[in-house]
């Protein structure tokens, strides 16, 4: 795996094709309907992978998608409408915006970005339950987003092996 | 004249305004759900849409548990069996006396006029995942509207009262567990018939037993069982033991901290009991208003309950 993948350095890519972009969501959606033990230590996957997308295809991802995922992870987890709705958009938003500068770091210099997004995310969420009545649940609730950056190079090396898959390999090239 | 981008550079409305655009669709959601709750129809469409991924979340541990049962050792299964038998000797005879108790208890029932215990029906049910919420205390099960699951029956696990269905959908209902902050049950102790109302305490896994006098007869270790004056939960059903009480002259209530009776938070199978409204007659006036209240407004409940 090559470290530095920012976009002086990285090979070209194919274009990304929408199954993989769905079949992500899915997965991750997936991810998070998993019987975990604890929930608090378990990063959101949906959050992240929507901040991948986000970020690395800005006009295909955005804040349409991030409020649909939302809703649905509100209605699977029985929460309050909306709640998930609004922290993926704001986040879509800050990941958009910070789109442009991102790829120009190393993985963990771009986890560290990450980390940031999906903090604020959990934030968001947290002060909604909050505002409709729930205690705060103490410091613990970052310590998901935390590892979910964690996972960032691998996330990134996993979703972008379908774009660097070689179309036709041409034996005869002469290069 | 305005200048406009020529159109295969559109890009639809700058990302601002279509951030404002879902936020405000987002808090109008927010509020309509939290304050009037408009979006069930909403909510039960998109739980259709996620049904699939539920079911298929719950695939691996079910997978596990197969290839564990594979792999289990006979001698090991020969010793679950001689205790099952035991336990189905014993279960049965419990069975044969509890029929005539209740022949018994309905006779009795009768000649003082009280009307007749509700008939119990269950339905099996496992529980799929937990509520991915850290805020609340909340189970997903994997049966719905189209089994009979409807939202207020009391859910059981084989030694007590888990919970209660607060939302059924078609195919998936959620529980919300005792233990949840905002979830109440009247009970009543064993021991002397004292009644009370627990509530779930939160992160701990604990029920406490709030407004009860400091004087109040209840000791460590009194069960308590559903009193059924509800009418959403059968009478009888263990529901939890005192595992503490702080007396403190300071305050006008006892502190009362009880263990569950059943697994509330562990095991994967449970039983759903249909309710039916309406057998037992509550007051005329505000018996709907409370019914609805029930989980999301606590505090209108407490001051029931120091009533």
């Amino acid at each position: 795996m090559q470290l530095n993948d920012s976009p002086a350095a990285q090979r070209i890519l194919q274009p990304v094709r929408a199954s993989t972009i769905l079949v992500s969501f899915a997965v991750a959606l997936l991810l998070n309907f998993l019987p975990w033990k604890s929930v608090l230590l378990v990063p959101d996957f949906v959050a992240l992978v929507l901040c991948f997308w986000c970020i690395r295809q800005p006009r295909l991802v955005g804040l349409g998608a991030a409020w649909v995922l939302g809703l649905l992870t509100d209605v699977g987890n029985g929460v309050l409408m909306g709640q998930h709705g609004l922290a993926y958009a704001l986040l879509a938003f800050a990941a958009l915006s910070l789109s442009r500068r991102v790829l120009w770091f190393s993985l963990w210099g771009q986890a560290l970005h990450v980390a940031g997004l999906l903090v604020f995310a959990q934030a968001v969420s947290a002060l909604v339950r909050m505002m409709a009545g729930a205690e705060f649940p103490g410091l613990t609730i970052v310590v998901g987003p935390l590892i979910g950056a964690l996972l960032w190079p691998f996330v990134t090396t996993l979703l972008l092996m379908p774009q660097r898959r070689p179309t036709e390999v041409d034996e005869t090239r002469a290069i | 004249m305005e200048h406009t981008p020529p159109p295969f550079f559109s890009r639809g409305p700058a990302p601002l305004v279509r951030l404002a655009f879902f936020a405000t669709l987002s808090l109008a959601l927010l509020v309509l759900d939290a304050r009037f709750r408009y979006t069930e129809q909403l909510r039960s469409v998109l739980a259709l849409a996620v049904y699939p991924l539920q079911v298929l979340a719950s695939l691996p541990s079910e997978l596990g548990e197969r290839v564990g049962g594979y792999f289990s050792i006979q001698s090991q299964l020969r010793e679950e069996n001689v205790d099952l038998r035991a336990r189905l000797l014993g279960a049965s005879q419990d069975a044969q006396r509890f029929e005539s108790a209740r022949a018994e208890a309905d006779e009795l029932r009768r000649l003082i006029g009280a009307g007749e215990h509700m008939k119990l029906e269950a339905t099996p049910a496992e529980i799929l995942y937990n509520g991915r919420d850290p805020y609340a205390r909340k189970v997903v099960i994997g049966k719905g509207g189209n089994h009979g699951v409807r939202a207020g029956s009391p859910v059981i696990d084989e030694s007590g009262v888990i919970g209660q269905v607060t939302r059924a959908h078609a195919l998936a209902s959620e529980v919300t567990l005792l233990t949840d902050k905002d979830q109440a049950i009247p009970v009543q102790v064993v021991r002397n018939g004292l009644r009370a109302v627990a509530f779930g305490a939160g992160a701990s896994g604990m029920l406490e037993l709030r407004f009860m006098a400091a004087n109040a007869e209840i000791q460590n270790g009194d069960k308590l069982v559903t009193s059924g004056i509800d009418g959403t939960y059968p009478a009888g059903l263990p529901v939890a033991t005192v595992a503490r009480v702080e007396r403190d002259a300071a305050y006008a209530f006892a502190r009362i901290v009880c263990q569950p009776a059943a697994g509330v938070e562990s095991g994967r199978y449970v039983l759903v009991l249909k309710n039916e409204p309406g057998k037992v007659a509550l007051p005329e006036d505000d018996a709907p208003a409370k019914k609805k209240t029930r989980a999301r407004k606590p505090r209108r409940k407490e001051g029931d309950a120091t009533e």
